[in-house]
């Protein structure tokens, strides 16, 4: 994730949906226009639909990396 | 003027929509994100509608058929503070529309019974309760510290008194009336439609009119209006859509009708809020009985 300067990071593995998107979406609207929040997330219905609403939302999804122990991290572009 | 209020730790709010202040409410704890989840979903609500809801103040003027519902509704929201002014105590006859209320609960004041199911239903609320008539007297105090009004009354002569005093004081309110099968509502925000007066002029006559009590009212019909009122005040502290300015809603259930009925622009003339008000000073006019709505 060096590629990406992190503003902000929140872990949503300690809850389920739909707390899992109301988690990530409170972290993304204490950012500014542009900066980048990386989201801990499990994988399974979380990994499905978190970068869905996010993008929904008009917000850019930058990557989502496979930690290979039943999680990922999502990068994510605040936009507005 | 016979007023028992809870502590108010809140400062209070004006005329205009509430600003986005900070919300000593929101903790965005996981029990907050969860219990508010499907409002923060909304784009037109999100965290920050959330963090106004929990900030903002409503007062609610009669806890009967159309306060019963609004009470619940906007203490599941989380309106952080919400206050309730009503001078009489449960009967057995309230019971078939006044929801908040129930059978256990005959005889005890209708703020304090009110107040309790708010409390259990959200722990975040405040309820401030006012066990009082509103009268010329005591209503400019009464709505002070509130961002919105809602007129859940039952009669003429306190509808046009919380018209005029929301008027004078600058204040938001939603207006609304049952009856039989039908009922109504209006909102209104000062500067943006006319008033209560505007479109109504002045009370009817004493005895002109049936009452709820005389006329009946099915107990469904304040659910259907009181909630929208709800849904008027939460939309009015979000900043979520279009207001009823300038419009008034009739329901029709027996055709099963909603109208939306454009109103005439704020009338310049208008006795209260034209430009030239005839009417500076509150008027107590004839009280008619009714059961409650």
């Amino acid at each position: 994730m060096a590629e990406f300067q992190i503003d902000g990071s929140v872990d949503i593995t300690d809850v389920v949906c739909p707390v899992t998107f109301v988690k990530a979406k409170v972290a993304l609207e204490e950012l500014e226009d542009g900066q980048i929040l990386s989201i801990h997330m499990n994988g399974g219905e979380p990994v499905q639909n978190v970068p869905r609403s996010i993008k929904e939302e008009g917000h850019q999804v930058l990557k989502l990396t496979d930690n290979q122990d039943g999680t990922f991290d999502l990068i994510v572009r605040k936009v507005g | 003027m016979g007023v028992q209020k809870d502590t108010n730790t809140d400062s209070a709010e004006n005329a205009s929509r509430p600003a986005d202040a900070p919300a000593s409410r929101w903790t965005a704890s996981n029990e907050q994100l969860e219990r508010y989840s499907r409002h923060i979903i909304l784009k037109e609500i999100g965290v920050k509608g959330q963090k106004k809801l929990l900030n903002a103040k409503v007062l609610i003027i009669g806890a009967g058929g159309l306060g019963a519902p609004a009470a619940m509704y906007l203490a599941a929201a989380g309106v952080g503070t919400i206050g309730i002014a009503d001078a009489d105590e449960v009967d057995l006859s309230n019971l078939q529309r006044q929801i908040i209320h129930s059978t256990e609960d005959l005889g005890k004041a209708k703020v304090l019974s009110a107040k309790e199911t708010m409390n259990r239903m959200n722990p975040d609320v405040q309820v401030n309760t006012y066990r009082t008539f509103v009268s010329a007297e005591n209503i400019m105090d009464l709505i002070r510290d509130y961002d919105f009004i809602i007129d859940g009354t039952d009669n003429f002569p306190a509808k046009f008194l919380i018209n005029d005093a929301c008027v004078m004081g600058g204040k938001p309110f939603s207006h609304a009336g049952i009856i039989r099968f039908k009922g109504q509502l209006m909102t209104y925000v000062p500067g943006e439609g006319p008033c209560y007066r505007c479109v109504f002029k002045n009370p009817p006559p004493k005895d002109a009119v049936p009452t709820c009590k005389q006329a009946g009212v099915i107990g469904a019909m304040g659910g259907v209006i009181g909630s929208l009122q709800a849904m008027e005040a939460i939309k009015y502290i979000t900043g979520a859509g279009d207001l009823l300015t300038g419009y008034l809603l009739t329901f029709d259930a027996i055709k099963m009708e909603f109208r939306k009925i454009r109103l005439p622009k704020a009338d310049g003339s208008c006795a209260v809020c034209g430009t030239h008000p005839t009417i500076t000073e509150l008027i107590d006019y004839e009280q008619t009985e009714c059961g409650g709505i």
